[in-house]
């Protein structure tokens, strides 16, 4: 049986009556750009804080690189590289300083992890603002650091949640760039949330989410064999995107 | 075990950063208790009879019956600074980068704990340095029997802080942390005046007191600093420390999901 990066199935999850998450199954095979579609409040977010353990997984399977993520959660951690919705990193200090922090939290000693943070930043063409403060960072630079977390401690899954929000058009083109180069150059598979149509080619694995449900999920070019994404997603969900 | 030790390094050197970065919280710290003890203090001393009593062996001054309160008080309002700090992470996003880490949350929050620990002991050496040049001189192994009760008491301040941020659902809220809960737990303790000064004016007020786990931290700081054991607060303490860190815990349970508002898509 093959071993994908993610392995979602039939996971679901309420926040008292509402019911966020309903029977969801997805998967991410390795080396895959897969983009999650779904406008606000389908429940992208909420898979996301599932998979990354912030939220406990009651029913169904979340496993990260054949690792279950409610029996074996250290290994499946180890394996994933999240850049948040909201920004976290710490204003306060360099960027060096966050990713210092951070590799410390997957227990990679200082020596290495001082030349990880140097290999990270130049693969984001961020060499130059090791010393600086995230708070002088412009938007697309926080985000670009904020890949360079994620990719630290060399993870085979990237999960990006709406990770180009609130950026202008040519950064998020950089931070969409970046995340398919690192895919191609370095293996690693992503989770791309978001409620972009434009983000997505037709090449890409795609999973179609909306209110909770998984209404697609398979090649971006099969649910638009004419191209335009944006007619199927409305056929499919009822709704603009 | 050297991936442990080098998260908790870790996550205590961000903390020590983050303190040298806001240079105005490592002064408030100090001028706080430093105005108590200049001000406070000799206003108090020439109204206030303290008659001998443990661990003293000998009429003390009221500069030198308020010190090791002082001390407590430093590590109260760092216990509340670091909640403030748990709530600010939160509301920024830079808590998941911590709950994210393949360590288990208690590790997390125990490392958490301790380094906020560790900056406040120096806050109070710091502060008991400049009292010795005030004249506050206590014996000098008292520095270092000092040490564990610091330790114990910190942490133990430090848990109710962690277990009172995951109650606290925004930083606005704070405010209402500080009328209710350092305030009270300050003035109704022995760090200000001595427990049976306080049965004189009331004796439920005395038996408020008495229970408040701050006088216990009061109390425990106070013997170690003349190298003693307080046994009974002691005992308080540990269990405290027991009982808030375990509430902690349980409320960052990703089961909960606390620690985590709902947000997004």
């Amino acid at each position: 049986m093959t071993i994908q990066a993610l392995s979602v199935q039939n996971v679901s999850h309420s926040f008292g009556a509402f019911r966020a998450l309903d029977d969801v199954s997805l998967t991410v095979p390795r080396g895959s750009f897969t983009a999650l579609l779904g406008v606000n409040g389908a429940g992208k977010t909420t898979l996301f804080n599932l998979i990354t353990r912030l939220y406990a997984n009651r029913s169904g399977v979340i496993e990260v690189a054949g690792h279950n993520l409610r029996h074996d959660s250290a290994p499946a951690l180890r394996r994933l590289g999240v850049v948040f919705q909201s920004r976290a990193l710490d204003a306060d200090l360099t960027v060096q300083q966050n990713l210092m922090y951070h590799a410390a939290l997957h227990g990679i000693p200082r020596s290495k992890a001082r030349v990880r943070v140097a290999e990270v930043l130049a693969q984001v063409d961020l060499a130059d603002k090791a010393g600086a403060r995230v708070s002088a960072l412009s938007g697309g630079q926080v985000r670009r650091a904020e890949i360079s977390r994620a990719l630290i401690h060399r993870p085979e899954l990237l999960l990006l949640d709406e990770a180009t929000v609130g950026l202008d058009v040519k950064s998020r083109a950089e931070v969409l760039a970046l995340t398919r180069r690192l895919i191609a150059e370095q293996g690693v598979s992503a989770l791309w949330a978001t409620h972009i149509l434009d983000e997505i080619a037709p090449t890409d694995r795609l999973v179609i989410l909306h209110r909770g449900r998984v209404l697609f999920a398979g090649v971006a070019a099969q649910a638009a064999p004419d191209g335009n994404l944006t007619r199927a997603f409305l056929d499919l969900t009822g709704v603009p995107v | 075990m050297t991936g442990w030790w080098v998260a908790f390094a870790g996550i205590s050197r961000r903390e020590t950063l983050r303190f040298v970065n806001q240079r105005g919280r490592f002064l408030a710290a100090l001028v706080r208790p430093l105005v108590w003890l200049f001000i406070f203090a000799a206003g108090f001393r020439a109204v206030l009879g303290l008659s001998i009593t443990a661990p003293y062996q000998t009429y003390v001054l009221y500069e030198v019956y308020v010190t090791p309160g002082l001390c407590a008080m430093i590590q109260l309002f760092n216990g509340m600074q670091s909640s403030l700090s748990m709530v600010y992470d939160r509301e920024t996003g830079a808590m998941r980068t911590l709950l994210v880490s393949p360590y288990p949350r208690w590790f997390l929050l125990a490392s958490k704990l301790v380094a906020g620990v560790i900056v406040s002991i120096i806050q109070v050496y710091t502060f008991l340095l400049i009292a010795w040049f005030w004249g506050i001189r206590p014996p000098v192994a008292g520095y270092l029997t000092l040490l564990p009760a610091l330790l114990l008491s910190g942490l133990m301040l430090g848990a109710m802080g962690l277990f009172l941020s995951s109650a606290i659902r925004q930083l606005e809220n704070f405010a209402g942390v500080m009328n209710f809960v350092i305030f009270p737990m300050f003035f109704a303790s022995s760090a200000l005046y001595p427990l049976w000064r306080m049965r004189e004016s009331s004796v439920l007020l005395h038996d408020i007191c008495a229970l408040n786990p701050f006088t216990h931290s009061v109390e425990l700081i106070r013997f170690a600093l003349y190298l003693q054991v307080n046994w009974l607060s002691l005992g308080v303490v540990l269990g405290c420390l027991a009982l808030f860190f375990g509430g902690a815990v349980l409320m960052y349970d990703p089961g909960r999901g606390l620690g985590i508002r709902r947000k997004g898509g």
